[in-house]
């Protein structure tokens, strides 16, 4: 099964390994002493260690391939590997029990656990909403879009403003933030409407550095870096809280806005609008030439994803009780396309378990310390070897299949 | 052009038409009608300027100058020029690519969705809340799509994804994709390009049926055979202009389209 060839590469692998963990793994400085620890030992493990995962994965590429080899050879149709999941996913029977068991989880979650974990929690579901409105944008519609931060700081700041020169409450803010971060996604979307692809994504990329570089710097509008502090958090009928119960309270926002979302989102994928964006996404001339105008398309799709990371940021000022511009650096569009791109473009359960992973391991990585990013960015790079789909790809929309028999008669 | 009845008048009346690229003229002064129910041929050597004035007729090029009058049968007759490509369609001209150019990666039926878009209203509302008026037009969406599949002869693929077809059935997929925006007249370019013997028997069929269905078709293609078994009228177009037009039969025996393929008799050789 395993060649010389392979034994070969396994061992060049396993040296690469060594030499670009060498400074890390290796060497140890100790500053008290001013001298210099050598842990040899740990160079071997690495080598052992990235020797054997090579062969494994190997050993795991050749006998998919030998699988797939064999299926061709018994002439089956391409069946998607991932049946189990389509499965899962399409029939009421199996996925309505899951479905119980998480939403039971998630509903007494902070209950059982500590106010640190629902914090944590809270995090990842408004991930989720933002990677959700994202995938609109780049999933479904196939816009890439590297500024999508700019929307959740309008919202955050759009609270943060609104609250401190005119005193609007948060329920007041949340639709607002929502509809002015929908506002600047039809601005952002005039002047790229002629723009796809890599120039899309450049111009987005300065879209969004524009917006924080404004926040940062128009003091008067935006206090600066120093940010806007004491901004309240959402309110429950002007009922008392104490910080455990507003978190939890805030839990439960999340939970439901999540929902909301994904009841909108799945709605808006499976409309004529969702097929406009898809068709967008697959070919730009065909879908013009079908008959669908690609301005409203693409603002439209700009404007409903931007909505959503609006919300969040209303959700996330209330949340943190201050906001400055250091929160919506390049580095959180980053984060949240991740989200998209490993969920799988367009894929909504996909996207929902990406943005848990990518939230909530750094956070349980944190055993590892020193390996923390390490094991991340590994997780990452193998994800995209082993499913460059995503997660769970794009699964097939069902409601054709619902409607065959009624065309059939 | 003596005719002064309704249902003689070109469908499609172009006139004039001229296409510069920077200083190459793509096209030079083209003129060519189409009557109700006619299926009409444009054919030429490579390069002749077929696909650039599908180009200019679907709205994908601004055409420098020349009219493009569309009079859709019972309706006022409306000028194409410098509209946008959704809108040339939503006037009634569908088309297909000479490259195929589907959705790869939606299914059949969803291709065939996609075409009804410019024909339907729903909003981003009506999506949402899913009112009555929504359901029922996404259902008429769907029943018109599959009829559209009946016909064509693809409903055992309606939920495959569209780039697992084989070829045949993808040429035949655009033309379902195009006939679902529900247009005056269907605009072929190369249908049969790549087909074998079979395919292309079966693609003159359909494309005949449609023809009975009462649209007016105009064809660019290759398969001289095809083109004369099919068509009722040719227009012959090389470098940019117009060198021949008339029936199967004229076009054949015309000097100036045998000099066009063939070449000119070489006499200082």
């Amino acid at each position: 099964m395993i060649s010389f060839k392979d034994l070969k590469n396994a061992f060049l692998v396993a040296l690469w390994f060594v030499f670009l963990t060498f400074p890390l793994m290796v060497i140890k400085v100790n500053p008290f002493e001013r001298t210099i620890d050598w842990r040899w030992q740990n160079m071997g493990y690495v080598a052992a260690g990235s020797f054997i995962c090579y062969l494994g994965s190997r050993f795991f590429l050749a006998n998919k391939a030998a699988k797939q080899k064999k299926q061709k050879l018994q002439d089956m149709p391409d069946k998607p590997k991932n049946d189990w999941q389509q499965r899962l996913l399409s029939e009421p029977r199996l996925y309505l029990p899951v479905l119980g068991v998480t939403l039971a989880i998630l509903l007494i979650f902070p209950q059982i656990l500590s106010t640190y974990q629902t914090n944590i929690m809270i995090t990842a579901l408004m991930y989720v909403v933002l990677g959700l409105g994202l995938n609109i944008v780049v999933g479904v519609a196939g816009l890439l879009d590297l500024g999508y931060v700019a929307f959740y700081a309008v919202g955050a700041y759009s609270y943060a403003l609104l609250n401190l020169h005119f005193g609007l409450g948060f329920w007041a803010v949340l639709p607002i933030g929502g509809l002015l971060a929908a506002g600047f996604g039809i601005i952002l979307g005039f002047p790229v409407l002629r723009l796809r692809g890599d120039y899309l994504a450049i111009v987005t990329l300065g879209f969004g550095e524009i917006i924080r570089l404004i926040l940062e710097n128009w003091n008067d509008f935006s206090r600066g870096p120093s940010g806007i502090s004491n901004i309240p958090r959402p309110g429950f009928f002007g009922m008392e809280m104490t910080l455990n119960q507003s978190i939890s309270y805030l839990y439960y926002l999340m939970i439901a806005l999540v929902i909301f979302t994904v009841f909108v989102v799945n709605r808006l994928q499976n409309s004529r609008i969702g097929r406009a964006w898809f068709a967008l996404r697959e070919d730009e001339i065909a879908c013009q030439a079908m008959g669908i105008d690609k301005t409203r398309t693409k603002l439209s799709a700009f404007s409903l994803g931007a909505f959503w990371a609006g919300m969040v940021g209303v959700i996330f000022a209330a949340k943190t009780t201050f906001v400055n511009p250091a929160s919506f650096t390049f580095l959180e569009s980053a984060i949240i396309l991740c989200i998209v791109v490993l969920g799988g473009m367009g894929s909504i359960i996909g996207v929902i378990i990406a943005a848990l992973i990518l939230m909530l391991l750094p956070e349980y990585l944190r055993a590892f310390s020193d390996y923390r990013m390490l094991v991340f960015g590994g997780t990452l790079v193998l994800m995209m070897v082993f499913r460059p789909l995503g997660i769970i790809s794009t699964v097939r929309r069902t409601y054709t299949i619902d409607r065959k028999p009624e065309n059939v008669q | 052009m003596t005719e002064q009845t309704t249902p003689d008048t070109p469908i499609l009346e172009v006139s004039g038409l001229t296409m510069d690229f920077g200083g190459i003229k793509a096209l030079d002064h083209l003129d060519l009608r189409i009557k109700q129910g006619e299926i009409v041929a444009l054919i030429g050597p490579n390069g002749a300027g077929k696909t650039t004035f599908f180009n200019c007729l679907t709205g994908i090029y601004k055409p420098t100058s020349g009219d493009l009058l569309l009079t859709p049968p019972g309706k006022t007759t409306r000028r194409l020029n410098g509209l946008k490509p959704n809108k040339v369609t939503q006037q009634g001209l569908a088309r297909t690519f000479q490259n195929i150019r589907l959705f790869p990666n939606m299914t059949v039926l969803e291709n065939v969705m996609i075409g009804r878009h410019c024909r339907t209203r729903a909003t981003v509302l009506g999506a949402i809340f899913r009112d009555r008026k929504t359901v029922r037009e996404e259902k008429k969406i769907v029943a018109l799509a599959y009829s559209i599949l009946e016909k064509i002869g693809l409903t055992d693929m309606i939920n495959e994804f569209a780039k697992n077809l084989p070829y045949g059935a993808q040429r035949r997929l655009e033309i379902a994709r195009a006939l679902a925006t529900d247009p005056t007249i269907l605009l072929l370019d190369e249908p049969a390009a790549g087909m074998n013997p079979n395919e292309t028997a079966e693609l003159v069929e359909l494309i005949t049926e449609i023809r009975d269905d009462g649209l007016s078709i105009l064809l660019i293609e290759h398969d001289m055979k095809l083109v004369m078994n099919l068509s009722d009228h040719i227009f012959v177009m090389d470098y940019g202009k117009q060198i021949a037009e008339g029936s199967p039969n004229d076009v054949r025996n015309n000097p100036a389209v045998i000099k066009a393929y063939l070449g000119e008799d070489v006499e200082d050789a």
